[in-house]
């Protein structure tokens, strides 16, 4: 039989409906994962244990509700998105004591569905990095070789699912933070479009390119969690009106790829592929041409001024987004400063990590007197270049294909000291946060000489979700089914 | 010495009277308690993210319209940069490179020709928060009025005095508060201004340097600090010096701008395009609808009291200066015609009370009907207008009833004929010499015998009908 922690979100869910399954007993369980699996990943930053089990066995009191989806399900957040009563650190230093006293519109719909929060999750400091090596407080590691990093920013989330620490848990993704950590880790991850779930209570890194998604073990269950988080939100006015559909039912809608059209676009299947991503990815594509799929080589061409363009504009936005961590008014202040602007400077200085800082600065930079034109102004116009070029491919096709990291899972502290390496990690799911449309990560399979997990992208149009999932759905019955990773089931 | 004109323009901040704050649901009553009036939003709590009041953009593009200015189909809003204890996000949302509407005009009278002043541009804002700085070095921070909705309304250069600039002030302050959508209060600081001033030896086309002059909380200092700003300007040039671009600081006390920061240190505000809001566009179904709820503004207001109600220009200054008055007026002369007279009265004696009790018409203990009955006992001669003017603060304190108080109080004038026939008959009993002296040609002492008649009848005989009487027994 099955144990509980590697249960699905959908055998889960059904079960605690049918109360075959405690709620308290999915929750021990869950905790009892985590309690296995903390010291070798070190994904979760604070833990809710007694107030978790106070509300399972509340639950089960009162029984089962079939109008909430998530009845009884325990999950996991990231610690960028506000929880009430909770605290919400950003894995920063200056948030060390910060306990919102609002939840999260992404993480209030999870509650309503009758989800309940076990922990929040490490992450780089407020969303910046690609590895969770940011993080102000925690290490985590690679379920799958605890040598390597996780991914990130998500990392931590990303870890947790993949380990079974409780079958889903939120992200969000400014420029692949949830669908590169999920390809390093072995998990089903998704970048909703810009505007399918309220940014409300998501603490603001890129506002422009910010989205909250789910990690999930299978399409089935992100499905499920994306159901519950996505439309309309009043207190967001980038959020969209557009309805929500259906989908569970779409997933249901076929069993092969026929008449699909999967653009393939040349910028991300040329050079500088690890030869692990290369051959698991193209065995893929196969999998998919024998579902029916058609293969159509396609071009983005402006790809290459995408990664400067993309960190040109969240850097900025992050210089504006982060002024209000000033030590006045919640979070660390340096007391030892009694004069405004040095105390600025001092709480500023050791309340924000390195690369927090750095991004900082450029994002002032890039936002001075003189330099706007030459960066901001011109980073504004590749963007709408770029966003042309996934929009001209999307007509001829259905959905985008592509690798979701050029590399496997890199080594820890490999690319701390260098910047600019660790950037270009993001290559591959960078520029679609520009463009604001949607992106489903799905394991693809093993490297067969890493043995590391290896991620597959899909791309689609403008609130394209249902076909994304679709598709995913189909495809991931063809690819190899992974194992719970070995780096925790030892 | 060459003669030097000055030229300013100047920066309007106008509180709207919203209900709620500019991109919450946070209350904006003034005076509640520090820091009440704040939710997430406001207060900059990470996460939290600004909805547009709608209300605040009708008034915007109410106002707009008003000055008959462009009203963008898109505009923008951008964060300006800085940081300051009482600016929570550590930026003020606000537009910059696409403003809510441009290139209007105010066209105002001034020593009594008409004057246009351009419009460059107005924008929507929201507040900053209030320091208070106490006692042992200690500053705190109120955030009640952070993000209450401003409109920043920009002039062109195209005033040329500190008279001017009142001028333009009190327009653009009428227009606010016949809009109703600002207090326009300068002294609670829902109506601020800043001024840039140059000065340049007359006929020259290009501008001199310009300083920006902050903190003119009145009227009354903002025609002296740009009185003291003109002539120091033109003080330095006289002497050879050059006019340094800074901001200055108006200082009460003393009467003089002050300098606070120079070019150098001016602030970058670093402003771009916030993404946390979508561009505003304005239907045209809205636009059409408050354009279509716009009421009378001061200067048609004004031009039709000339016309239809025949007044002098300084009568229509005063009565349209508010529209509570110009409502008031009204309001009488639709119960009592006579406009000039209803006019007189108003600005005569009850500006003097509505000043004393330091209240608006609307709040007027007397009501428009209760005037105009007043004014009808004088018409009628019930009373004579010595009266009416005697017992009017009293009746206007108390909003009292004119013709039962009169009644009351017995001051009905006498227009019992044979009554007054006895009183004048007494009269010139009493005073042989002076009607003799009448009869041989002394009409002056006419005067006499009315005032005497007047006495005996505590002012209250028909003066028409005495002097009628005191012909016929008088002879002549």
């Amino acid at each position: 039989m099955t144990a509980i922690y590697q249960m699905s979100l959908t055998e889960m869910s059904h079960r605690l409906q049918s109360r075959e399954l405690g709620v308290e007993q999915a929750v021990s369980a869950c905790l009892e994962r985590m309690e296995a699996t903390e010291p070798d990943i070190g994904c979760l930053l604070h833990l809710e244990r007694e107030t978790a089990l106070q509300r399972a066995r509340e639950m089960d009191a009162a029984g089962p509700d079939p109008e909430q989806p998530l009845w009884g399900v325990p999950v996991v957040i990231k610690d960028v998105l506000a929880t009430k009563d909770v605290p919400t650190t950003c894995g920063s230093r200056m948030l060390e004591s910060f306990v919102p006293f609002y939840d999260a519109e992404a993480v209030d719909r999870l509650k309503r569905a009758g989800a309940i929060i076990l922990a929040k999750s490490n992450m780089d400091e407020f969303a910046m990095g690609s590895s969770t090596e940011n993080s102000a407080f925690a290490l985590t590691r690679n379920p799958w070789d605890t040598e390597r990093v996780p991914g990130g920013s998500s990392g931590g989330s990303a870890a947790s699912t993949a380990a079974g620490q409780t079958p889903l848990s939120l992200g969000t993704d400014t420029g692949g933070s949830i669908r590169q950590p999920a390809a390093f880790c072995g998990c089903v991850g998704i970048k909703p479009t810009y505007g399918r779930v309220s940014r409300f209570g998501l603490v603001a890194y890129g506002s422009s390119l910010d989205q909250a998604g789910p990690f999930a073990r299978s399409v089935e269950d992100a499905a499920r969690v994306l159901q519950v988080i996505a439309g309309k939100d009043a207190k967001d006015s980038t959020s969209s009106p557009e309805p929500v559909p259906d989908y569970i039912a779409a997933l249901a809608e076929r069993d092969d790829l026929k008449g699909i059209r999967l653009g393939l676009p040349e910028e991300y299947w040329g050079e500088g592929l690890e030869s692990d991503v290369d051959g698991v990815c193209r065995s893929a594509l196969h999998k998919a041409q024998e579902l029916g799929a058609e293969l159509v080589p396609v071009s983005l061409p402006h790809s290459p001024y995408a990664i400067a363009a993309y960190y040109i504009i969240v850097m900025a936005e992050a210089s504006s987004n982060l002024a209000r961590y000033d030590g006045v008014r919640y979070g660390y202040r340096d007391t030892s400063e009694k004069e405004l602007t040095r105390m600025y400077f001092a709480t500023r200085s050791k309340g924000f990590g390195r690369e927090v800082q750095r991004r900082i600065v450029l994002g002032t930079y890039v936002l001075s007197a003189g330099y706007y034109d030459a960066y901001y102004k011109k980073a504004a116009q590749v963007r709408r270049l770029v966003r042309e070029d996934y929009q001209r491919a999307l007509q001829d096709c259905d959905l985008l294909l592509a690798p979701a990291a050029p590399g496997v899972p890199f080594r820890l502290g490999e690319k701390v000291e260098d910047p600019l390496q660790m950037y270009l990690t993001d290559i591959f799911t960078n520029p679609l946060n520009l463009t604001g449309l949607p992106g489903l990560s799905l394991p693809a399979g093993l490297g067969p000489e890493t043995g590391l997990p290896i991620g597959l992208q899909l791309f689609g149009p403008s609130f394209g979700e249902e076909k994304l999932l679709q598709v995913a759905y189909v495809l991931e019955g063809a690819l190899p089914d992974l194992p719970f990773p070995r780096g925790v089931d030892k | 010495m060459p003669d030097y004109e000055a030229v300013i323009g100047l920066e309007v901040h106008a509180q709207l009277k919203t209900r709620s704050k500019l991109f919450c649901a946070c209350s904006t009553v003034f005076g509640e308690e520090p820091n009440r009036n704040t939710c997430p939003v406001c207060a900059g709590m990470p996460g939290a993210l600004p909805v547009v009041n709608k209300k605040a953009v009708e008034y915007g593009v109410k106002l707009s319209q008003a000055l008959d200015c462009q009203v963008n189909d898109r505009s923008v809003f951008a964060r300006k940069n800085y940081f300051y204890p009482d600016l929570p996000k550590g930026y003020q949302i606000s537009q910059y490179e696409h403003p809510l509407a441009e290139e209007g005009q105010l066209e105002m009278p001034v020593n009594g020709s008409m004057r246009q002043v351009r419009i460059v541009r107005i924008h929507m804002e929201d507040d900053a928060g209030k320091s208070i700085h106490g006692a042992e070095n200690t500053s705190y921070v109120d955030l009640n009025r952070t993000g209450v909705p401003l409109l920043e309304i920009v002039s062109g250069p195209d005033i040329f005095s500190p008279d001017e600039a009142v001028a333009y002030l009190k327009s653009l302050r009428n227009i606010l508060i016949y809009l109703d959508i600002c207090r326009g209060n300068m002294q609670e600081g829902n109506f601020r201004c800043d001024a840039n001033v140059s000065v340049r030896p007359r006929g020259r086309p290009e501008y001199g340097t310009r300083t920006e002059v902050k903190n003119m909380n009145s009227f009354r200092f903002v025609h002296k600090a740009l009185t003291y700003e003109i002539n120091r300007q033109i003080e330095l040039l006289e002497d050879g010096e050059q006019v340094v671009q800074e901001t200055r600081l108006f200082d009460e006390s003393s009467g003089q701008t002050k300098s606070m920061r120079g070019k150098e240190e001016a602030h970058d505000y670093r402003y771009f395009p916030d993404p946390d809001l979508v561009p505003l566009s304005i239907s045209v179904r809205d636009r059409e609808e408050w354009s279509r709820e716009l009421p009378e503004l001061p200067l048609s207001k004004w031009r039709r009291f000339l016309r239809d109600y025949a007044l002098p220009e300084e009568a229509a200054d005063i009565l349209t200066g508010e529209k509570d008055m110009a409502d008031y007026f009204e309001r009488v002369v639709a119960c009592f015609g006579e406009p000039q007279t209803v006019g007189n009265w108003m600005i005569s004696e009850m500006l003097r009370e509505l000043n004393e009790g330091n209240i608006s018409a609307s709040e007027s203990p007397l009501a428009p009907e209760q005037l105009a009955e007043l004014l009808r006992l004088i018409q009628q001669e019930k009373i004579s207008s010595k009266i009416a003017k005697q017992i009017f603060p009293e009746i206007f304190a108390r909003g009292l009833d004119p013709e039962t108080y009169v009644e009351e109080k017995g001051y009905l004038q006498i227009t019992d004929e044979s009554r007054l026939q006895e009183v004048v008959r007494e009269v010139i009993a009493e005073n042989p010499d002076e009607a003799a002296s009448y009869k041989q040609g002394k009409k002056k002492l006419m005067s006499f015998f009315m005032g005497q008649v007047m006495k005996k009848t505590q002012g209250q005989a028909n003066p028409k009908l005495v002097d009628q009487l005191l012909r016929s027994e008088l002879g002549g």
